[in-house]
């Protein structure tokens, strides 16, 4: 039947990429990270810089989305407070899975150097984090760094993994 | 050795005092020393009952009876060109004299003056509202009731401003610690998860100069990184962003092929 | 995990006149277009707001309380994180206050840079207002062009301080360090070249349908209202009253400066738009006479006043004396003297002011950030009144408000 002949044994004659599912799904994973536009103080001026022109975060596969529904990372960017804190766990809750949360700058870290009353110390009290960047505020290289480093760790884990809770604290 | 003593009463008492220093005053001027304030606080005296002014760093300070404020500042708004209510806020004295010290930051633009009607409130005493005057006493006047706990009557929408609404506590009193009180610590926890959570999540960490006795461990040798728990290693750990065989479609960066540039393009 | 059930009700405590079909709409804390964490409750009447309730004080730290915690030196970089869109007239305005309040001079070069950098500070604030306000109303663009322009002016501030937001680049008494060399070579070159930049926005937003269309005869602030409610800076003269602090109650050498204060007498939001071009041209020109009075001063920085203010670096470190009031001056900070005072300066936002009581202590028995944004942001409660929804977003990006100084 067959009008021509190919030799899949030859070198680069076979038409199909061979890959666990785990890999493929996650490098497409790691290769559209949409964080949510989630600017809280100081560090949200500098997330808006990583967007803008020069830093351009868009080359990393990185879109803003105004809506936690939309969006798979959490850029907890400035000062969380005490008042905001129901709100942040509300838009975490509402964002679907996967989904990981990078604290961007000291005072989501560790309250920083607000260690006040009304500011609470530490993101991680409220959601579980993966990625901490220190610096007030960070540099937008050092976001587009953690944003790689959170690209290198979604690909190390199980596509299919049993959304385990992670550990808060 | 100077004895330590807590760093959260240090408003109260500064952990080092000097037996023989005097702080100096600012000095107070005459108010006929100004043209322009001496009318103004002559329109004033004509009125009310004045119990002190001063010029202090060329702006007027005056003394005014707390139950006169709104009488004064509509004086001061339409005999005297203040148009402006720049500022408006409290001071507590209340260990000193059971008393809040209120001051009225005005502004006059068209005499480029700046005056500053105080007077003194009793802990408990209600304040009238200078709404009807300046309107930018509305936040003011919220945010002094959310700090400090004054009670102001005929304002519109007297309401916490900055805090929740189910805060408890006036957080710029002398007597609410910097750290916050109980409520204040367990706040989000007791909010969020529920007072059933405080075991599991624990206190808040408020001593940035803790040292744990596990930091160590916990914090590998840069270059040298390990799991978390693991022992350290001398092993040089993998830097790059990317795994060893790169990733597909995704260029892979190459510090040997990077070049310095001097200037930004 | 969380229990929803937990977290109350949106409106809760809101008191509402139910009595017509009006809508209720929420806007906030999150909300992209809130330049940073307002809240805003409105009450639709079809799609005109009826009222609007801005809640504030998802941002607030605590920095008064932490202010009367600390000493003045230790202060001066939380004022930083206040207005973090120009970091250097918050640690300007501070510096000033407590200067007023121990009288102090400060040396002329030291004047000279702090005003380069103040100025610096307004052409970066400007230019994000300019990003972020087009970015609402949807010009990304322009949100791309004026971002480019202020990482340049970034980069000026970043060659002296070494931060690109939170500069603490003054201090109490003067500023830690000279400039570098070849920095005013570089603030020329960006400073002829920025008119261009400038007249290139105008030419892509001026005659704009759709911009004109948004913003002419939206957010209307009549000269009244601003003055009753507080206004200060582009909002005070977009209502056409000429009160400039640096003009009227000059600190500093803006005496000795020429420029002119831009006023707008339209009193809506694409008067405020134009006035805000027109200063930063007025900053340009502060700052090309202020790179020749550079040359001209001696080379003090910081005052000289061994009893508030440490020495220079090299004499702390070359000598014992200085040595001595440094570790004095850091370890039990400086007693200025019994007293208070009201210090305003004009930030980019609008009148800045600190009021410090002082009682002879090394920390402020009290101290009240007077914050422009603070009073814009209650004005949104009469100004959206009558707008539509759309308009909202608009209008707060148009007012310039920022979170840090509302909240502080």
């Amino acid at each position: 039947m067959a009008q021509h002949k190919i030799n899949y044994l030859q070198e680069a004659g076979l038409p199909v990429a061979l890959t666990t599912v785990d890999k493929l799904v996650q490098w497409g994973r790691s290769n559209s990270l949409w964080p949510l536009t989630y600017g809280l103080a100081c560090c949200a001026i500098e997330m808006m810089a990583t967007g803008a022109s020069r830093y351009d975060f868009d080359r990393f596969g990185t879109i803003f989305r105004a809506s936690p529904r939309q969006s798979d990372v959490l850029i907890i960017a400035g000062t969380l407070t005490k008042k905001h804190a129901p709100f942040m766990r509300r838009l975490y809750d509402q964002m679907p899975d996967p989904k990981w949360v990078i604290s961007m700058g000291s005072c989501a870290n560790t309250g920083g150097m607000f260690n006040t009353y009304a500011t609470v110390q530490g993101a991680d009290r409220i959601v579980p984090v993966d990625i901490y960047l220190p610096g007030c505020a960070p540099r937008p290289e050092t976001l587009q760094y953690a944003l790689m480093l959170l690209q290198k760790k979604i690909r190390s884990e199980k596509a299919s993994r049993k959304l385990a809770p992670k550990r808060l604290v | 050795m100077r004895p330590y003593s807590d760093k959260q009463n240090v408003q109260k008492k500064p952990y080092y005092s000097d037996r023989y220093f005097v702080a100096p005053q600012i000095p107070k001027e005459a108010v006929e020393s100004d043209a322009v304030f001496a009318k103004d606080l002559a329109t004033l005296q004509a009125k009310f009952e004045i119990k002190e002014a001063y010029i202090q760093r060329g702006q007027l300070v005056v003394y005014i009876d707390p139950k006169d404020n709104v009488a004064v500042l509509q004086t001061l708004k339409e005999a005297c060109a203040y148009n402006m209510l720049s500022e408006h806020s409290a001071i507590d004295w209340l260990a000193k004299s059971n008393e809040f010290e209120l001051f009225y930051q005005l502004l006059s633009t068209s005499k480029r003056k700046r005056l500053r009607v105080k007077c003194f409130i009793h802990a408990k005493e209600v304040l009238q509202s200078v709404y009807g005057v300046y309107k930018s006493a509305d936040w003011a006047e919220r945010e002094m009731y959310d700090m400090f706990g004054i009670s102001i009557s005929g304002h519109p929408y007297m309401k916490r401003l900055l805090m929740p609404d189910d805060w408890f506590g006036h957080p710029l009193l002398k007597t609410y610690p910097l750290h916050g009180d109980e409520a204040a610590r367990w706040y989000e926890i007791d909010k969020i998860f529920g007072k059933e959570y405080r075991d599991i999540i624990g206190p808040e960490e408020r001593d940035s100069a803790r040292v744990d006795e596990n930091d160590t461990y916990r914090f590998a040798r840069l270059g040298h990184e390990v799991p978390f728990g693991a022992e350290p290693s001398l092993e040089k750990t993998f830097h790059d962003y990317q795994e060893e065989g790169g990733v597909t479609i995704v260029k892979t960066l190459k510090k040997s092929e990077s070049k310095l540039v001097k200037e930004r393009p | 995990m969380q229990k929803v059930n937990r977290l109350k009700p949106f409106f809760e405590n809101i008191a509402f006149e139910r009595e017509d079909n009006h809508m209720i709409v929420n806007f906030g804390p999150q909300h992209p277009s809130a330049h940073g964490q307002l809240r805003l409750i409105l009450e639709l009447d079809g799609e005109k707001v009826s009222k609007a309730t801005p809640d504030i004080g998802y941002l607030h730290r605590g920095m008064e309380k932490m202010a009367e915690n600390m000493i003045y030196n230790e202060f001066l970089p939380t004022t930083d994180r206040m207005d973090y869109i120009a970091a250097t007239s918050n640690n300007y305005g501070f510096a000033l206050a407590v200067e007023t309040l121990i009288g102090l001079e400060v040396p002329r070069r030291a004047k000279v840079i702090r005003m380069l950098l103040l100025e610096l500070n307004r052409i970066t604030s400007h230019l994000f207002w300019l990003a972020t306000h087009a970015l609402d109303v949807g010009a990304m663009t322009i949100f791309l062009y004026a971002f480019r322009e202020r990482e340049y002016a970034l980069d000026l501030i970043e060659d002296y301080c070494g931060a690109r937001l939170t500069h603490s680049s003054v201090r109490i008494g003067g500023v830690p360090l000279d400039l570098p060399k070849g920095w005013l070579e570089k603030l020329n070159a960006y400073v002829n070249r920025l008119p261009y930049d400038i007249e290139d926005y105008e030419g892509l937003l001026d005659q704009n349908r759709i911009w004109k269309m948004r913003l002419e005869g939206v957010g209307i602030v009549t000269p009244e209202q601003a003055q009753s409610w507080g206004c200060s800076g582009p909002m005070l003269r977009g209502s056409g009253i000429a009160w400039d602090i640096r003009k009227e109650e000059p600190y500093e050498l803006y005496d000795e400066v020429d420029f002119d204060v831009p006023v707008s007498t339209t009193c809506d939001s694409y008067g405020r738009y134009k006035l805000h071009m027109e200063e930063m041209r007025q900053s340009i020109r502060i700052l090309k006479q202020l790179m020749p009075m550079y040359d001209e001063t001696a080379p003090e920085i910081i005052a000289h006043a061994p009893q508030y203010v440490s020495a220079p670096k090299e004499q702390i470190m070359t000598q014992n004396y200085s040595l001595m009031q440094h570790f004095v001056l850091v370890t039990q900070g400086m007693k200025p003297p019994v007293g208070e005072v009201y210090v305003p300066t004009e930030s980019p936002k609008g009148e800045l002011g600190f009021y410090i009581n002082s009682q002879g202590d090394p920390y402020p028995y009290r101290l009240k950030l007077r914050a422009p944004s603070f009073f814009h942001t209650a004005l949104l409660q009469e100004m959206l009144v009558g707008e539509y929804l759309a308009d909202v977003v608009a209008i707060i990006g148009n007012a310039n408000i920022v979170f840090g100084e509302i909240d502080r």
